[in-house]
């Protein structure tokens, strides 16, 4: 059971970073790349009726996590109190930034809410690459000092950094060059994603310069994955044992690289949703690979008298769980059925759909 | 410790209290916009589709800023009430696992064809999504307030020697003797809300003499839903509610009643009164006698036993804030009664559109329903203190062990100062769209 939930949970976790991950990154183009007014409206456009349901993945997720591990929730969520919080803050002014921009037609307005969404949606992608390097980085359970534990064995509390910015230092901070790396990656992933997902829905004059764009950043992507697999071992010693113990495995990482080196073909698609289609393999490929190589840890201790949180040291009860499963069960089918109509009324392209005009 | 907790409740309290001004809206305006399309469906009068389009800008606005803020509240269980989470998530988590997955996707995904798709849609299945839209919402209250009734009224559980909370009885989440009454004037109260708010933009034009046609169409409707709602919120919603209050924990129903001892014979009704703490007594009371006896158990007689009877240790922490909190609905709920009572005899006397004092009276009546939930929520949850599971689990044990209250109150701070600009926000330009009015004939 507790196993159904997790790979339930990492399902949607990941469908999460895979819609929501598409705003994002039309965030970050709309900052840096759409500079005549016509091109953010295209943007906005392609993603307007969608990101509010895209943000519910994360609610339901949260959701889930709650219910089906409630000891990790709750261990995750107070443990990583500021950064949730500040993600909550990005959150709420991209959501305001998208939704005011077009109630005044203001020259100021409108560049004041552009400039909040943009960044915003930027932050965003670096914040949700640093979370996934705490995760694998592990933390200090039970905010052990000198060899005692101060908390209960389950409860930790990061700050924001600490001054050496490693992952090896005996107070560990969330941003650290490790984590900030897998942020970065966050970020150049997000934006390639967000470029397709615009070469798609959209007739724009820039899509001819993002498939340039995405063709440099998928330059800058390899160099940086490769380097991050370079020193993954710093932080965890053995990383490739579960793919040893379990060689099926390795369907996550080919999947990864497929996305990766099928994007540098971008330039000779004929249909415009297949580029989509390889950013999200990578996206689906990476966030999978890298919870397969801690699995069954769901948050790792950093310190050798606290055990590591594990999916099944945190779940809830049996009975909680199974009845979970019929409700499940019914309201995946129902949300599969939403999201066909959905992308069924919003088919094609999105330019002329009329976003946040009142 | 203490102030830890302190902050703590401070953050909740607050960010809870802006959240559901905004759903209270958007439950109560789905059903009003609902309404419009549908007899523009059936009576083909262009008047009620522009009017359910002009609202639905309103709730847009309106319903972006309920997700905004709560999507937060979701977080917060987590990250500032950790102890509870971990003891009671295989519970609660069900509830609120359950809303994000049934209602919200719901919701979600029906608002943005709704908004975006009339031409797209026709306009049977544009009605189609908006029902949807209005489905998700009272859900989502359905769900919240299963949450909150297991807080209130413990149901289906089990207690683990390590102090975990498991289920065991699904089905009794939801029949929670709590839940229904709760729910039903949750509900009301919301359609109070929105009809309060649709009447008083109606007066506004009228005043105003601006879009003349709806603002007699907004007046119309939001009196004759006003009436219906206000008095469902009394009876028989809120005399559930309340009875519930007195069989499950009768020393908060003394303490919102301002009951401290008791009496022989029947207990009176306070009207008004100062609950004084140092000397167990109310002040300056005014009171009806044996009236809360029988309104409470149908006996004139029955008795209803006073705050002293009770230890102090579970006394509600906060006795004068419940009893005032509860007063200021309960006085609220008689005044929109008689106000909306006024106002439908007028209108079918024909002199509605043209009695000004009903119409300024109704426009400076806005924030009232708002205040009238948030002090019934303040009288719920103040009434369940000091315990976060009604006499099984204290406020106090629920906290985040590790989170300082330096962090608390910083993010508390950040939280102030961010909504106070988000409420700005949603004056300014609710008030923009209120004041350019729905467009007859704009295509
Ligand atoms: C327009 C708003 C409004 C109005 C006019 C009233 N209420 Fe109310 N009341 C609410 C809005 C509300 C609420 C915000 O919706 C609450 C909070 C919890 C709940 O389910 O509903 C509530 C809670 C609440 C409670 C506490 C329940 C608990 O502890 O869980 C009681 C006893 C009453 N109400 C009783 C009444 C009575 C006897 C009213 C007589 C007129 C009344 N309310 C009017
Ligand atoms: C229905 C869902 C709700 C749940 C599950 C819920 C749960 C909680 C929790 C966990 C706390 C913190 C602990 C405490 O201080 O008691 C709390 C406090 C509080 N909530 Fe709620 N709440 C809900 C709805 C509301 C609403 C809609 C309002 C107001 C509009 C509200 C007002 C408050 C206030 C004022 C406090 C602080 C009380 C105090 O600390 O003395 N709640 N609630
Ligand atoms: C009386 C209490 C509450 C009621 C009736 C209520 C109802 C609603 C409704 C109808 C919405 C839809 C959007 C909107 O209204 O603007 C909403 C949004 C939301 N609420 Fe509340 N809520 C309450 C309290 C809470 C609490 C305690 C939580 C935390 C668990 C919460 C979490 C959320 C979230 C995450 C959203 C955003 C959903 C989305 O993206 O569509 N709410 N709420």
């Amino acid at each position: 059971m507790e196993l159904f939930w997790y790979i339930v949970l990492m399902t949607m976790l990941a469908i999460y970073v895979i819609l929501d991950g598409y705003d994002f990154g039309a965030g970050i183009i709309h900052l840096f790349f759409a500079k005549k007014e016509k091109d953010k409206k295209a943007i906005t456009n392609a993603i307007g009726p969608f990101w509010d349901a895209n943000e519910v993945w994360l609610i339901a997720s949260g959701g889930v996590l709650f219910f089906a591990f409630p000891t990790l929730y709750a261990s995750s969520f107070s443990g990583f109190y500021l950064p949730l919080i500040i993600i909550l803050w990005l959150l709420i002014f991209r959501a305001i930034g998208l939704e005011l921009r077009g109630q005044i037609h203001n020259k100021i307005w409108e560049a004041i809410w552009d400039k909040a969404f943009g960044i915003a949606s930027l932050l965003l992608a670096l914040f949700f690459g640093v979370a996934l390097g705490n995760v694998v980085r592990g933390v200090n359970l039970g905010n052990v000092v000198d060899g005692v534990s101060t908390h209960e064995a389950h409860y930790f509390f990061l700050p924001l950094w600490n001054p050496s910015f490693s992952p090896h230092a005996e107070e560990l901070g969330i941003i650290d060059w490790f984590t900030l790396l897998l942020g970065i990656i966050g970020v150049v992933a997000l934006t390639i994603h967000g470029a397709n997902w615009i070469i798609f829905k959209t007739n724009s004059d820039i899509n001819e310069k993002l498939k340039k764009v995405i063709f440099n950043l998928n330059i800058v992507l390899v160099v940086l994955v490769i380097l991050s697999l370079l020193v993954w071992h710093i932080i965890e010693p053995h990383p490739f044992h579960n793919f040893i113990d379990m060689p099926w495995l390795w369907i996550f990482p080919i999947i990864t690289f497929t996305g990766l080196f099928g994007l540098f073909k971008v330039k000779s698609f004929k249909k415009h949703g297949i580029g989509f289609l390889f950013s999200t393999l990578f996206l689906f490929g990476g966030l999978t690979s890298t919870v397969a190589s801690i699995f069954p840890k769901v948050l790792p201790s950093t310190n050798s008298i606290n055990p590591d949180l594990t999916l099944y040291n945190v779940a809830a009860d049996e009975y909680g769980l199974s009845v979970g499963v019929y409700w499940f069960a019914i309201a995946v089918v129902l949300v599969a059925i939403y999201m066909v109509i959905q992308y069924k009324v919003f088919k094609g392209k999105m330019d002329n759909v009329g976003y946040g005009e009142h | 410790m203490e102030d830890m907790l302190f902050y703590d409740r401070m953050q909740f309290a607050f960010t809870i209290t802006f959240h559901y001004l905004f759903p209270q809206l958007t439950m109560g305006l789905s059903l009003m916009i609902v309404y419009f399309k549908w007899k523009f469906l059936r009576t083909n009068t262009l008047k009620y589709n522009e009017a359910a389009k002009f609202w639905m800008k309103i709730f847009a606005l309106n319903f972006a800023m309920g997700v905004v803020t709560g999507i937060p509240m979701e977080f917060q269980f987590g990250t500032n009430w950790a102890k509870f989470s971990e003891l009671t998530g295989g519970i609660i988590g069900q509830t609120l696992a359950m809303e994000g997955m049934f209602s919200f996707f719901l919701e979600s995904s029906f608002l943005g064809l709704f908004l975006f798709g009339e031409k797209l849609l026709g306009h049977k299945l544009h009605f189609v999504t908006g029902f949807l839209v209005f489905l998700g919402s009272w859900a989502s209250g359905y769900l919240i307030i299963a949450t909150h009734s297991w807080m209130q009224y413990p149901v289906g559980y089990e207690i683990l020697e390590n102090g975990k909370f498991v289920l065991n009885n699904f089905g009794a989440l939801f029949s929670n003797p709590w839940l229904l009454p709760s729910y039903l004037h949750n509900q009301a109260a919301s359609l109070v809300t929105s009809s309060f708010v649709v009447a008083a933009i109606g007066a506004f034009y009228l005043l105003n003499n601006k879009h003349n046609e709806f603002g007699k169409l907004f007046l119309k409707t939001g009196v004759i839903f006003g009436l219906i709602s206000s008095l469902l919120v009394a009876f028989p919603t809120g005399d559930l509610v309340a009875k519930n209050v007195a069989k499950h924990q009768p020393v908060t129903f003394a303490a919102m009643e301002g009951i401290f001892e008791t009496e022989d014979g029947g207990s009176e009704i306070v009207l008004i009164g100062q609950p004084n703490m140092l000397e167990k007594k109310l002040d300056n009371k005014i009171a009806v006698p044996n009236i809360l006896s029988f309104l409470t158990y149908q006996d004139w007689n029955a008795e209803i036993k006073g705050l002293n009877e009770f230890t102090k240790d579970v006394h509600p922490t906060n006795v004068p804030g419940l009893y005032y909190a509860y007063h200021i609905m309960v006085g609220l709920g008689t005044i929109f009664i008689g106000l909306m009572l006024i106002a439908v005899v007028q209108l079918f006397r024909k002199k509605l559109y043209k009695t000004k004092w009903i119409l300024w009276f109704l426009m400076f009546m806005i924030p009232f329903p708002y205040i009238a939930n948030t002090t019934g929520w303040y009288t719920a949850e103040l009434g369940r203190q000091p315990w976060l599971v009604y006499n099984l689990l204290r406020t106090a044990d629920g906290a985040s062990p590790t989170v300082s209250s330096g962090n608390t109150l910083f993010t508390l701070l950040g939280f102030i100062g961010l909504y106070l600009l988000l409420g700005l926000l949603f004056l300014m330009l609710a008030g923009k769209i209120i004041n350019k009015g729905p467009q007859l004939n704009n295509h």
